[in-house]
């Protein structure tokens, strides 16, 4: 069974924010809604690396663990979805989620908090594939047409991968041994420093 | 002296595997009330925007299928060069 993943290709992305409108245009994300963005680390500086970031549908995710509705599920597949129907909008999950997934959009005149919304992995909801209903609350359910994502589809440089994980995996293993770096950008260097010469860790 | 050397052993022992018999803490089962999610091999209500190449209902062909198209993201595989 596939195991749903998405990997950003740092040396790739060029911040065009393409996968960002593609989410956008194809779930009609509300004004202030950005299931997914793209974030920039030195910008303006030489050398700058961009990543897409959105929910990264983990395999032991924190928002399924604080929420105190147990609104969240993961399917079959591995993508982590929620039931908008039993989310109380409280914000706990955005508090405990590493990315910023969870997104709320300001409902009424005074912009009270509405129910959260996130990348559903383009699956949709628990409510019928495809239903008017699921694509109101959760956008299209490209996976059940035997799409892959539409931002990862859409992806110009095809820095953004999406699709089961052994077989995104080996693209951008193929692609590091291709040209010789980019294991490096992201990971255990770049979060905790490479070990200096002659230290113990 | 004996029986509280026993006593103490058996304490220690019954501290040190008290973890083990804690409560998982991850949210894994189903919920009361949660309903449930149709899988995404049954495919959806409009059939028009069902893309080609795999047989709706069937688990192991929309998987092959969504490996083939992701494969589609992998330049190496569109092209001559063999990586």
């Amino acid at each position: 069974m596939a195991r749903m993943k998405f990997i950003c290709d740092a040396e790739r992305c060029i911040e065009c924010n393409g996968c960002v409108t593609a989410c956008k245009a194809e779930h009609n994300i509300p004004w202030g809604v950005n299931r997914r963005r793209v974030v920039t680390l030195n910008d303006g500086v030489p050398g700058e690396k961009s990543i897409s970031v959105a929910c990264m549908h983990c395999s032991d995710a924190p928002c399924m663990a604080v929420c105190p509705v147990d609104c969240f599920y993961r399917t079959a597949e591995g993508v982590v979805l929620h039931d908008k129907d039993v989310c109380i909008g409280c914000g706990y999950c955005s508090y405990a989620c590493p990315f910023g997934a969870p997104q709320f959009p300001t409902n009424g005149t005074f912009g009270l908090r509405g129910k959260m919304d996130k990348c559903t992995f383009c699956a949709g909801g628990p409510e019928a594939n495809g239903s008017e209903a699921e694509n109101e609350k959760y956008g299209r359910n490209r996976l059940a047409e035997g799409k892959l994502p539409a931002c990862a589809e859409m992806c110009s440089t095809k820095a953004l991968l999406g699709g089961d994980g052994d077989v995104v995996a080996d693209i951008l293993r193929t692609r590091v041994l291709q040209r010789g770096k980019g294991s490096e950008v992201w990971g255990w260097g770049t979060a905790y420093g490479k070990p200096a010469q002659g230290s113990k860790s | 002296m004996k029986a509280a050397a026993k006593f103490l052993i058996g304490a220690l022992t019954v501290l040190a595997l008290a973890a083990c018999g804690e409560r998982k803490q991850t949210s894994g089962g189903e919920s009361p009330g949660r309903r449930g999610d149709a899988p995404p091999w049954t495919g959806t209500v409009g059939e028009a925007f069902i893309a080609p190449g795999w047989k709706v209902g069937d688990a192991t062909s929309w998987d092959n299928h969504i490996r083939a198209r992701a494969q589609g993201q992998n330049e190496y595989s569109r092209t001559s060069i063999n990586p």
